[in-house]
């Protein structure tokens, strides 16, 4: 598979992560919708680290930051420093074994929360409620399931 | 910031600018843009340029919900669509006669309080809008709907549906906006008690059937059941809207104010059409400034009670 032809695939998948992040849920549903698009980006970060970089997490950040109406930057820069994580931790992430890659990725996403919860604090926007830590943990459970989908997507390895 | 940049070692792959660069790099446009949103206000110029961007994904989004609609609509029978008229039909009828009291009153108002002004009609302009998204989480209660900047929406415009206010334009973009509503936990509202005529604030409390008012004084005059209406300060939402009702009042012996819950009158999270109203801050039902009674004053009553009777129906009918 071409370089070109996996550019289109991640920006696709990351998407459809997009949509399933913003798309309307009813009742208690979205308080444990994980994040889709983090925990793309993080496998294409790792997977494809030279065809998507960091500016597919910045974009992928702007983007939610647009759709969710949060503080314009805030999801950015959580994003961007997920993806600079992965980016440099992504041998190593590779050859662990699934579980153990679930425990990088729940880090990750709990850096991820923090650095959201700080800036919601020092911008006076938190109404913290402890809901918000739920995502970091469904995200880690789910991440086998996360690689088995995307995986098919490129099997060119 | 040491481990950034160069001092990070082996670029990724030798393309480009390494990764550590690269992460600074964005982190700073990230932190420039928090800045601007936060503190600058061209930043709202920006927003709405990227809500033009997201305009057709958040129609993508939708676009099942609305399918189903569509389905549910053209599929229905003649027998419900026959019930459904009949219903309209019932209520056209109760609201006439509702429209027909109102006039009444109003007059009777505006004898009372002995205007010669006319009171021009509450809202002057509305517009209906479609809710294309809904955000609704403990920290965010928000809509999007599919009426922006080239409708004529405007930033803090209130939105109402039916039964009540439902919040305010957020966010204006050219074909949608953001609507705050009442119950998302950065929204508060003033709000006046009908009973007691107790005027307070309403906080979202970020539960979807729940409004919170935490500044009640323990001793206040209030209980269960008590009607809140908008008071039409802060000049966002014409006054005398209706807006909830009490469902709880606790009151702790050792707590200076009284914890009042309650619930919001709009179906916040059914309506999938709301309005937006434009009003006359000056005419609304608030008594007149000082200075317009003092002008009322001025004039004998005899000569201008006519051009005052002739210019309110010409309002009335001037209505939309």
């Amino acid at each position: 598979m071409s370089n070109r032809e996996n550019l289109l695939v991640i920006l696709l998948t990351s998407l459809v992560a997009l949509v399933l992040n913003i798309l309307p849920l009813p009742g208690w549903l979205p308080a444990i919708r994980p994040a889709f698009l983090v925990l793309t980006v993080v496998y294409w970060s790792t997977m494809a680290p030279f065809v998507a970089g960091m500016a597919l997490g910045f974009v992928g950040g702007l983007a939610l930051d647009v759709f969710q109406g949060s503080l314009l930057g805030e999801h950015a820069l959580a994003l961007s420093l997920v993806t600079y994580l992965a980016l440099r931790l992504n041998l190593q992430m590779r050859a662990k074994p699934i579980f153990e890659q679930s425990l990088y990725v729940f880090l990750a996403l709990i850096v991820y929360e923090l650095l959201l919860w700080v800036l919601d604090g020092w911008t006076g926007r938190s109404m913290s409620s402890p809901l918000r830590w739920i995502h970091t943990v469904i995200g880690a459970l789910i991440w086998p399931v996360v690689v088995g989908v995307l995986g098919r997507f490129h099997s060119a390895r | 910031m040491a481990g950034f940049g160069t001092s990070v070692g082996r670029p990724i792959y030798g393309r480009g600018p390494s990764a550590g660069l690269r992460f600074t790099v964005y982190a700073l446009i990230a932190l420039t843009l928090m800045y601007a949103d936060q503190r600058a206000r061209w930043s709202e110029r920006m927003r709405y340029g990227l809500q033009a961007a997201a305009y057709p994904v958040q129609v993508a989004v939708n676009s099942p919900a609305a399918a189903w609609h569509w389905l549910t609509d053209s599929f229905s029978t003649r027998g419900m669509l026959r019930a459904q008229n009949q219903q309209l039909h019932s209520q056209v009828q109760t609201l006439q006669l509702a429209l027909l009291q109102l006039k009444a009153l109003e007059q009777e108002n505006a004898q009372l309080r002995e205007l010669h002004t006319t009171m021009a009609t509450l809202v002057r302009k509305w517009l209906v809008a479609e809710v294309i998204g809904v955000d609704s989480g403990t920290l965010r209660q928000r809509l999007i709907i599919n009426k922006g900047a080239h409708d004529g929406v405007h930033l803090n415009q209130a939105v109402v549906d039916g039964a009540g206010v439902l919040g305010q334009v957020a966010h204006v973009g050219p074909w949608s906006s953001e609507v705050i509503l009442i119950t998302d936990p950065e929204h508060a509202l003033p709000v006046q008690l009908m009973r007691s005529g107790l005027r307070t604030i309403a906080v979202g409390s970020g539960n979807e059937d729940e409004l919170l008012l935490p500044y009640l004084a323990a001793n206040s005059d209030v209980k269960s059941g008590d009607v809140l209406m908008s008071s039409g300060l802060g000049g966002i939402f014409p006054a005398g809207f209706p807006v909830g009702h009490i469902t709880g009042v606790s009151r702790g012996t050792d707590q200076l104010l009284a914890q009042v819950r309650a619930e919001p009158q709009a179906r916040i999270n059914r309506a999938r059409e709301v309005m937006l109203i434009e009003f006359d801050p000056a005419n609304s039902a608030a008594p007149p400034a000082a200075q317009t009674l003092a002008e009322a004053g001025a004039t004998p009553p005899a000569v201008s009670d006519k051009p005052s009777a002739a210019s309110s129906a010409a309002a009335r009918q001037g209505k939309p």
